[in-house]
């Protein structure tokens, strides 16, 4: 496989040129900063939250594309989802890259799975994680 | 006899072949491709007689130093010593300086900042450095003058990345203690006037200290000539081993400063509730050192002298004007560094349009082509450009036209994915 079948696929390139949830959430109910101090990416994650239920969520910042695409996809994933399903998906994601476990997303984000062949480029999986270890840093603080 | 390959320093070119034939990982592949490595900022590659040297060490010596009184130990021991002297010869210190092995630049400039800043320096007083600086020639003074009370300033950047020279007499003041500058930027390859600057310093009776790891493995080098007080440099960035570095000072202000490292073999005698140490530069050497890398380091500076610096830093300024060249054929490349190419060494950064640098340098990589990309260790510099990072090729002495080739091709991989 090239690096632009594993790395470089169209729904990532989409990801990474999507502005939809480039912006900030005025008055979000959480939001961290993240970043890989080795690279200089570095990005802060906006999420809104009713009842428990992600109502929104964006990030702002800059990164590779890989690290921006992810990003993106974590944003799409979490809209409607309970804060503990947001755990899940979270958990899936790390282990999909991290521990090689396939992962078994519900089909409206099945797009995350673009993010598997990430896995075979050791330097790029802190790219594509950094949106979502900062989400668990998130998560972490709600009860 | 064995006949020199290498015409002595009036030469102004290599023998390529000849040269590139004694790196082994230059007859490596990388990703299938011809390997084009264009990250010698980072680190070089090594030869053979280097690899051999430190190989040597430890299968026909493998004595530790100054304490047997085995032959094998005395052999290290001469060994070790002969580097110094090597490497003094090789940046002209043969007297009122001295050479201190450390393990790195990083840990050169720390012994100052601990052993002379720390030491000296107080409230009032000044230090001046550049936004140009690697973090390894900024953090050591932000934390010295934190802890000391000492002010922090610095000689204005302009956008390009060179230096406002015309402000030195501005910032280098009475009250300035030590300038501490780059001979040549990691990022950009610019190379301040160091005469002009450390005129200034001498004018204000500062110390002044050099960064010397992007330049002494590239030109010839004179400290006496030069003047500075210290010069700091790291072995692995000219085909010398990692884990070994210099630290040039004159012996006026060694003389003065504390050793960062205290222990065994940098004492003369201990006594229960204290110690009396060696001379200069014993002193500021505690511990067993890292005695194969100093071997392997003397063989690096034969190398790198056979070739000769005069030679290397030509080829260099050819490969720099071919790349400067083939790079006006790519619309969206955006380089960094003065247009001056006479100011400037080996080295040459940029972006491909708005491409993140790390997904630039990972399609280079593609085509056996090895880059750097990032901030570099020069946040503030990446500040001044309003980037977050670049991509950098950086030349060596074994480096062709061939490689900035493969990376000219490799740029429309990065058209093919990004546009």
């Amino acid at each position: 496989m090239s690096l632009e079948d594993d790395l470089y696929q169209e729904i990532i390139l989409e990801n990474y040129r999507s502005k939809k949830n480039r912006r900030k959430i005025e008055g979000a109910s959480l939001h961290a900063e993240g970043a890989n101090p080795s690279c200089g990416d570095d990005l802060e994650l906006f999420l809104s939250i009713e009842d428990d239920v992600v109502t929104d969520a964006s990030y702002e910042g800059v990164g590779c594309s890989i690290c921006c695409a992810s990003a993106n996809l974590l944003c799409e994933s979490l809209h409607d989802r309970s804060t503990q399903e947001a755990r899940e998906i979270l958990k899936q994601f790390k282990g999909m890259l991290l521990d090689d476990l396939e992962p078994d997303f519900a089909d409206e984000i099945s797009d995350l799975e673009a993010m598997q062949g990430v896995k075979n480029y050791p330097v790029r999986i802190k790219c594509a994680l950094l949106p979502w270890n900062t989400l668990g840093g998130l998560l972490d603080g709600v009860q | 006899m064995k006949q020199s390959t290498f015409d002595r320093q009036d030469s102004v070119t290599l023998d390529l072949d000849h040269l590139r034939a004694q790196f082994p990982m230059l007859q490596r592949r990388m990703r299938g491709k011809r390997f084009a490595y264009l990250d010698n900022g980072a680190t070089s590659l090594k030869p053979e007689s280097v690899i051999a040297a430190e190989q040597h060490y430890y299968t026909e010596l493998s004595a530790n130093i100054h304490r047997g009184v085995y032959e094998f130990s005395e052999q290290a021991t001469v060994e070790y010593d002969q580097t110094r002297e090597k490497v003094a010869r090789f940046i002209g210190a043969e007297s009122d300086g001295s050479i201190v092995f450390t393990k790195g630049t990083t840990e050169a400039i720390n012994v100052v900042a601990y052993g002379f800043v720390r030491k000296f320096f107080g409230p009032g007083d000044e230090l001046v450095t550049t936004e140009i600086e690697h973090h390894a020639n900024l953090v050591p003074w932000q934390e010295a003058c934190k802890a000391t009370g000492a002010t922090l300033r610095f000689i204005p950047v302009n956008p390009d990345g060179s230096l406002q020279l015309d402000a030195l007499e501005d910032v280098i003041t009475e009250r300035t203690k030590l300038v501490a500058v780059t001979a040549m930027s990691n990022v950009t390859g610019y190379m301040p006037d160091l005469a002009r600057i450390i005129a200034a310093a001498r004018a204000r009776e500062a110390v002044v200290l050099v960064d010397g790891a992007q330049y002494v493995s590239h030109h010839p080098v004179n400290v006496r000539s030069l003047d500075c007080d210290f010069l700091v440099f790291s072995g692995h960035k000219m085909c010398g081993p990692t884990g070994v570095g210099v630290l040039y000072a004159k012996n006026e202000v060694l003389e003065q400063m504390d050793p960062l490292i205290y222990g065994g073999d940098m004492v003369t005698k201990v006594r229960r509730d204290e110690a009396t140490y060696k001379p200069i530069p014993d002193r500021f050497e505690g511990g067993t050192p890292n005695i194969a890398g100093v071997i392997a380091l003397g063989a690096a500076v034969d190398f790198l002298s056979q070739v000769g610096m005069q030679a290397i830093a030509a080829h260099e300024r050819d490969l720099l004007a071919y790349m400067v060249e083939r790079a006006r054929e790519v619309d969206e490349l955006v380089t960094y560094g003065p247009d001056d190419l006479s100011s400037r060494g080996g080295i040459f950064s940029f972006n491909y349009a708005d491409v993140h640098p790390h997904d630039a340098g990972a399609l280079l990589d593609q085509e056996g082509v090895a880059v750097r990309t990032g901030f570099h260790c020069a946040q503030p510099l990446m500040q001044v450009f309003g980037v977050t990072g670049t991509v950098r090729a950086s030349f060596y002495l074994y480096n062709s036209t061939e490689d900035i080739d493969a990376l000219v091709n490799g740029l429309a991989r990065i058209k093919g994915v990004f546009g």
